[in-house]
């Protein structure tokens, strides 16, 4: 009988977090504004077919960078779950903070369980009737949830990206100014972006029952100025 | 609740109903016939299309047997922004299959990031009502009519079915229910092709006042209690519902001028 080769725990850890960060450090930013209009998700993406931002239920949306496959399919499980859940009790019963703890729950399992972590950092946020009751959650690839406030990145450059964006931020904002601040930062010093670059949705705060709006083309462009 | 994660082979794709068989929650087929049980049936509908779209009209009451079981039921829905279902048949299994339809569509939509076809929704719906059979030949039937404007041809389009799913699409007016009869004989004298929605709200609304008059099982207006059939025009700008108080003062001028002329008009 061969004896595999022992590792300590900490070694492994630490290979699978570095693996999953290198994944997603490859992929391209988003980040998520708490505004006066609602929570604005602006993301570096040149396809229009491949999205970064979806819709997964009434108030919440769902954002993910590193792998498209990855969080492609954590979103389509999201969607289901809140479907499912809305349907066996009521559409108010759905909520953001349970659909991010499951996420939390899968995440955290793949990474210790399977041969491969996902490299993949997901954002599920709900917005609130009244600005300041937003709730943006950040799940990283180990399973990690943060609970966010004010503003969020999620990314290769997340660290100096927020920090760009925090000299600037201002919770009062309109979608406009928000989308603005968002693609400077996101873009640096050296780019500028175009509207074909990026990838915007807002759930607006005061609106009918689907509050998820993606902010497109002629729109959006006009926004960038 | 955990998160419903699939193997690549048993995804149920944008599918709903697949989701609610794999997740176990579909409800079981009655085994027996419902001749003994008192169920409610909500009754007539119409759909009439107008030059913007479509109008959909259901009076508001469900009966079991010879009581009126319910006063407020509703029978008109959005199914989704450019669609409305509106439905008769056995109320319970109805409001269930109105639910998951909507659920369905919305459910479509987000998966796979944009919405089914009209078509596409029709044939769905059609699906519905064909899964039903089983429980329809025990007496709980449910057969819908399904309105939309369909935003690639730019037309509101109308699709009646029968308790098999058959699906069939009518060019200008359709009918369900008990009194489907009475109703689409008013639509019929009334209707013009060229007509635009206020008109065919106006025929909806007296097609549904003539149709109480002939038919026990449908209320007509309750100028008491402020009750008023649900009238919903589905055009370009999506489902929108007419206000009570809008059906209300139609209401009203249509028994002011049957009062005027004296009570004659049959």
């Amino acid at each position: 009988m061969t004896m595999p080769f022992y590792v300590a725990p900490e070694q492994l850890m630490k290979d699978r977090a570095d693996f999953a960060r290198k994944g997603i450090a490859r992929g391209r930013t988003l980040a998520a504004l708490s505004i006066k209009d609602g929570i604005l998700i602006c993301a570096e993406n040149q396809s229009n077919t491949l999205r970064k931002v979806s819709e997964i239920y009434d108030r919440i949306a769902f954002a993910g960078v590193g792998r498209y496959n990855e969080f492609d399919q954590l979103r389509i499980a999201g969607v289901r779950h809140a479907d499912l859940k809305g349907y066996t009790y009521s559409r108010e019963d759905v909520d953001a903070r349970s659909l991010a703890n499951q996420y939390a729950q899968v995440l955290g399992q793949t990474f210790t369980h399977e041969m491969k972590p996902m490299e993949v950092e997901i954002l599920v946020a709900e917005v609130a009737t009244e600005s300041g009751g937003d709730q943006m959650f950040h799940v990283l690839y180990d399973g990690t949830v943060n609970d966010e406030s004010g503003y969020t990145v999620l990314g290769g450059e997340a660290d100096s990206i927020a920090e760009t964006l925090g000299q600037s931020y201002d919770g009062e904002w309109e979608a406009g100014d928000a989308v603005r601040a968002a693609a400077a930062a996101l873009a640096g010093q050296d780019r500028t972006f175009e509207a074909d670059d990026l990838e915007v949705a807002i759930l607006i705060r005061e609106t009918g029952r689907r509050a998820f709006q993606r902010i497109e083309g002629d729109e959006l462009a006009g926004m960038l100025g | 609740m955990t998160l419903p994660l699939f193997e690549a082979g048993g995804d149920p794709g944008p599918d709903f109903s697949a989701l609610l068989r794999s997740s176990g929650l579909v409800p079981p087929v009655p085994g027996v016939p419902a001749a003994d049980l008192l169920i409610s049936h909500a009754t007539t509908v119409v759909a009439i299309r107008c030059r913007q779209g479509v109008v959909m009209a259901g009076d508001r009451r469900a009966t079991a047997g010879h009581l009126i079981s319910h006063r407020t039921i509703e029978k008109v829905f959005p199914a989704d922004r450019y669609s409305g279902v509106a439905i008769a048949g056995a109320a319970g299994p109805a409001m269930e299959m109105v639910r998951l339809f909507q659920l369905q569509l919305e459910h479509y939509e987000k998966v796979e990031g944009k919405s089914l076809s009209l078509d596409g929704k029709a044939n769905q719906l059609g699906m519905m009502v064909r899964n039903n059979l089983p429980a329809a030949m025990q007496g709980f039937a449910v057969v819908p009519l399904f309105a939309g404007y369909d935003t690639s041809r730019g037309a509101g389009r109308l699709f009646q079915y029968d308790v098999t799913g058959g699906r069939y699409e009518e060019r200008d007016y359709a009918a369900g229910g008990s009194g489907s009869l009475h109703a689409g004989t008013v639509i019929k004298l009334g209707y013009r092709s060229d007509a635009d929605a206020d008109e065919m709200i106006e025929l909806a609304v007296s097609a549904l006042f003539r149709t109480a008059e002939e038919d026990a099982a449908t209320g007509g207006p309750d100028l008491v209690r402020g009750i008023y059939p649900v009238v919903a025009v589905i055009g370009a700008e999506g489902f929108e519902r007419v206000a009570d108080a809008d059906v209300e003062s139609r209401f009203r001028d249509l028994l002011a001028s049957l009062e005027s002329q004296g009570g004659e008009s049959q």
